[in-house]
């Protein structure tokens, strides 16, 4: 993958493993970081919920809108039910929701992407015609036609956003199939007589995984937006509490005129950080993986003088 | 020669490619242009012999042994294989003959799988065709195949995975894995011309000892003085035919093209003293879309006369050399003319 | 004798490796250059010579440190940084590059980049620029008329051809050119190699020729300095390295290259590989792969004059292998 550079002979990147590779961009990454650590404990709080959640989903603890308190540090929502135990329901739904539409998104996103790819030639044509014309329906008008049209459910949700945001991963994993297609490790298996399944599955995929996974963070991003604005608009499952839904309830039980703050922008920010937290985990590792995105820095500083120690004995 | 029936046949062999004219040009309804990779190649190859397929890039050797392989499809001509023609059969029937026909590439960087171990690398061709029993006996196949590339011992080399070899251990085991079928055919495209010059000799000692194993193999190269040294036969190609063919020593010591006269001159030789005014052909190999009519070598040639752009030679035995070498030359006398 | 242009003493380079550790690429080379003389640098990939010839041209990347002499006319180019090599580079010394793609920019036409080059070290300006640039591209073989093409309208060699041009614009004394017709057909390798031949001779230029092709520099060059895991292990005239080498690792290249001239000789590989240069190196390092290696070798050697201009660094020619 990483081509010596010409220039240089000795100091290419010493070849290490790639298997290290979603560790190393870590390391290297403080953006990768911060990300990983707001996406770990945030689904850790989700997970644990029923444990951790200080009080019941559906118990009033306290007055309508009642103020943060010690004991209510985000204060309560129009049932008088404690905020934190919201929120901490409310992510485990979108999680769930977001990575149940980015599993079907990235099936279908990756199958398009890697027919395409790998078969080229009409079906190529085909699939991504298919793939352009949902690229430029858009997305949120017909999440709203179509969830309205199914009725509000968790499961229709996930599937609505699942099959609307294939489009840019199919086209992502669609190039590198392309190119890996083309190594010659790959034209070898196909003169070995290996089948296309065969050759799909032990040298393509495993080539395209990783971006597959970078893609599938910075979906999950996008989904849980999606089915925020969903429920936000009242087309959400009303069975469940999501975090749109806890900012649905409070604006329509009419949180900002009572000066209900906490009512609305901790969910709110939260969705953001979730969406931050995918963002900087998927953007670091796209970047870390995209050949064309990894600029070589260019720098006026140049080489240093050295003087030479131990000169003699080991200098010639 | 030996009167046995030659393993590889190829004949009159015919491949294009078509440029894509694009939509401008589609719509604009310019000519449909191809590239003449290769246009009429002839050869055979026999079992135990080394053919050398020379020439510069752009002649169509890589092409002739893709068509071998069967990863490009030809327009017309036969490849035959043990006495079958493999250009009609489809991939199904094709199946069992690629293993018999293996390949080794020219950059041993790029033509292992980086995520594979030796072990895995060698083996796989064996998974994919079902072969090699059980598990242990897979494994000792394996062995035997870098033991006969002279990876020993095995075990040294079998949980490494490819960056960590050097470039000539890597093509070792590229070799390994196509022996691992027990082939009839190797096709070598340039197997050394990424390695350090110090190691390229053990790779090709390695295929001159299948060799004489009884394995038949072309080689891709551009370089003469390896063709020389290690072929039996040689055949140099230009825009897409073959000008020039005959046992190794025969063509290196008497050529008879003047193509692949000035080839050999370009050769540099390693003693100092040993220095010779190269001939050099001016300009460089032309777009294979348009050939020059009749000998496509005329616009080069130090001593093309008036009918060499108009007739089309043939390859035929010239009269000053040996039997079994032939060139496609207006201006060389043959056995025929007298 | 006449006063070298360019010397290279005690030169180090080091490179900074990912994990920490560094990688001593360059250990101690020494190399003189006189007015026209024709010097060979030979070696296997990662033996250190490209290295060698980019810290002649002040050219290593930000992880590289060095330590050593580059004088040009007897001045250290070295010591002063930047701003000591600006005035020399170029002007004194130039470089081509073994892929002529990468040396040239892709958008601008080869002629508009030679004008560049020209505007550049203030050698001339618009229609004296652009006449000098004519005048380049005939001196190496191409039509003025393609002053107006972009590189990817030229094939590889009339690339190279440009490439050549552009160092030679503010009319150097040295030309480095670095594995020069790698990448290209044997053929127009050879028109290459004939360019560079002509161009010494027409100009007067000192050649470096970097490759690891021993028998392009036996045909080109007068000297040949042959480099081993970052060390010069032989250099002298070319005619006594092929006849009466002073070092097994020369002898066994020139073995290792198949010659038209000597089919029926064996062609023999040399065993093993290179040593890893990111950590010390004990003894000769070619021992493990020596043919002829002793007890004494069990100590580097130096670089040592065994005939007249002719040095060696092997125990061979000191001690008899008891």
């Amino acid at each position: 993958m990483s081509n010596v550079t010409p220039l240089i002979e000795a100091p290419a990147e010493t070849a290490s493993s790639r298997r290290g590779f979603l560790l190393r961009t870590l390391r290297h990454r403080p953006a990768a970081v911060i990300g990983t650590v707001i996406l770990v404990v945030v689904s850790l709080v989700a997970v644990l919920a029923p444990w951790i959640a200080p009080y019941g989903l559906h118990t009033q603890v306290g007055p309508v809108f009642g103020h943060p308190a010690w004991k209510h540090p985000l204060g309560l929502d129009d049932g008088g039910i404690d905020m934190v135990t919201l929120l901490m329901w409310g992510v485990r739904v979108s999680l769930v929701v977001g990575f149940a539409a980015t599993f079907v998104s990235m099936a279908i996103g990756g199958a398009v992407g890697v027919i395409a790819g790998y078969f080229g030639g009409w079906v190529d044509t085909l699939l991504m015609r298919i793939t352009d014309y949902f690229l430029v329906v858009p997305d949120v008008p017909l999440m709203i036609v179509v969830a309205a049209i199914w009725g509000p459910s968790l499961f229709h949700i996930i599937i609505v956003i699942g099959i609307l945001l294939w489009t840019s991963t199919a086209r992502v994993i669609r190039a590198q199939v392309k190119s890996v297609r083309e190594r010659v490790y790959v034209k070898r298996a196909r003169a070995l007589g290996a089948g296309h399944t065969r050759i799909v599955l032990r040298h393509v995929l495993p080539q395209v995984a990783p971006l597959l996974i970078a893609n599938t963070v910075l979906t999950v991003a996008v989904a849980i937006f999606d089915e925020t604005a969903l429920s936000f608009l009242g087309l959400g499952d009303p069975s469940t509490t999501s975090l749109g839904k806890v900012i649905e309830n409070a604006f329509e039980r009419a949180a900002i005129s009572s000066g209900a703050w906490w009512a609305i922008v901790p969910p709110g920010a939260l969705v953001a950080l979730i969406i931050l937290g995918c963002s900087l985990v998927g953007g670091s590792l796209e970047d870390a993986l995209n050949p064309r995105l990894r600029v070589a820095h260019l720098s006026a500083r140049t080489f240093r003088l050295r003087p030479l120690v131990g000169r003699g004995a080991d200098a010639l | 020669m030996s009167a046995e029936p030659s393993v590889l046949e190829i004949e009159d062999l015919v491949v294009r490619y078509p440029i894509h004219r694009g939509i401008v040009g589609t719509v604009a309804r310019r000519p449909r242009r191809q590239v003449h990779a290769v246009e009429g190649v002839s050869l055979s190859l026999e079992k135990g012999e080394m053919l050398a397929l020379v020439g510069e890039s752009g002649c169509g050797k890589t092409t002739t042994a893709q068509a071998v392989l069967r990863l490009v499809d030809p327009v017309a001509g036969a490849i035959r294989f043990d006495g079958r023609d493999l250009v009609p059969l489809g991939s199904r029937e094709l199946r069992p003959l690629r293993r018999r026909i293996q390949v080794v590439y020219q950059d041993p960087y790029e033509s292992l799988d980086p995520r594979f171990r030796v072990r895995a690398v060698v083996e796989e061709p064996l998974l994919i065709h079902g072969l090699g029993g059980s598990k242990s006996e897979r494994a000792a196949r394996v062995r035997e195949a870098l033991e006969r590339v002279e990876l020993s011992p095995p075990e040294l080399y079998l949980d490494r995975y490819p960056h960590e070899l050097s470039g000539g251990q890597r093509q070792r085991v590229a070799i390994a894995a196509a022996l691992v079928l027990e082939p009839d055919v190797l096709v070598a495209d340039e197997p050394v011309s990424m390695l350090d010059v110090s190691v390229r000799a053990g790779v090709l000692n390695v295929l001159d000892g299948l060799r004489r194993d009884g394995l038949a193999i072309l080689m891709i190269t551009h370089d003469l003085s390896t063709a020389a040294r290690f072929a039996q036969r040689i055949a140099v190609m230009y825009l897409g035919r073959i000008v020039e063919e005959g046992p190794a020593a025969s063509v290196v010591r008497n050529p008879q093209h003047p193509y692949t006269k000035a080839l050999l001159s370009v050769v540099p030789r390693r003693d100092p003293r040993d220095r010779r005014r190269p001939q050099i052909l001016q300009g460089e190999t032309p777009d294979a879309v348009a050939i020059p009519a009749g000998c496509r070598f005329h616009p080069r040639c130090p001593i093309a006369e008036a009918r060499c752009s108009a007739e089309d030679p043939a390859l035929v035995r010239p009269s000053s050399s040996e039997a079994g070498h032939r060139a496609a030359c207006l201006l060389l006398p043959t056995v025929g003319d007298s | 004798m006449s006063a070298p242009i360019l010397q290279v003493e005690d030169l180090h380079v080091w490179f900074d490796l990912a994990d920490g550790g560094e990688l001593h690429a360059v250990q101690g080379v020494g190399l003189s250059l006189e007015p026209g003389e024709r010097l060979g640098l030979v070696g296997e990939s990662g033996c250190g010579k490209t290295t060698t010839a980019l810290a002649i041209m002040g050219l290593l990347p930000p992880s590289a440190s060095v330590a050593g002499r580059v004088l040009i006319d007897g001045e250290d180019i070295l010591a002063g940084g930047e701003a000591a090599m600006r005035p020399h580079r170029w002007v004194d010394v130039a470089i081509v590059f073994q892929g002529a793609m990468n040396a040239l920019n892709p958008v601008r036409t080869i002629g508009e980049q030679i004008v560049e080059s020209l505007e550049l070290h203030d050698r001339a300006k618009g229609s004296v620029a652009r006449a000098r640039t004519a005048e380049l591209l005939e001196a190496v073989g191409i039509p003025a008329g393609r002053a107006a093409r972009y590189p990817h309208e030229l094939s590889g060699g009339m690339r190279q051809r440009a490439a050549i041009a552009m160092a030679l614009s503010c009319n150097p004394r040295v030309l480095i050119a670095d594995e020069p017709t790698t990448a290209l057909d044997v053929m127009v390798q050879a028109q290459i190699l004939e360019l560079l031949d002509a161009l010494c001779r027409d100009f007067g230029l000192a050649l470096v020729l970097v490759t690891h092709d021993l028998p392009v520099v036996a045909q080109l060059c007068g000297h040949c300095a042959v480099m081993y895991a970052g060390e010069i292990v032989e250099r002298g005239p070319l005619d006594l390295l092929y006849h009466s080498p002073g070092h097994p690792y020369s002898r066994m290249l020139f073995a290792a290259s198949p010659d038209l001239a000597g089919l029926d000789e064996p062609v023999l590989s040399i065993p093993g590989a290179p040593p890893r240069l990111d950590r010390p190196l004990a003894g000769c390092p070619f021992r493990p792969r020596c043919d002829s290696a002793f007890a004494a070798c069990v100590e580097r050697p130096r670089l040592l004059p065994v005939a007249d201009g002719h040095d060696a660094a092997c125990h061979l020619n000191t001690a008899v292998p008891a």
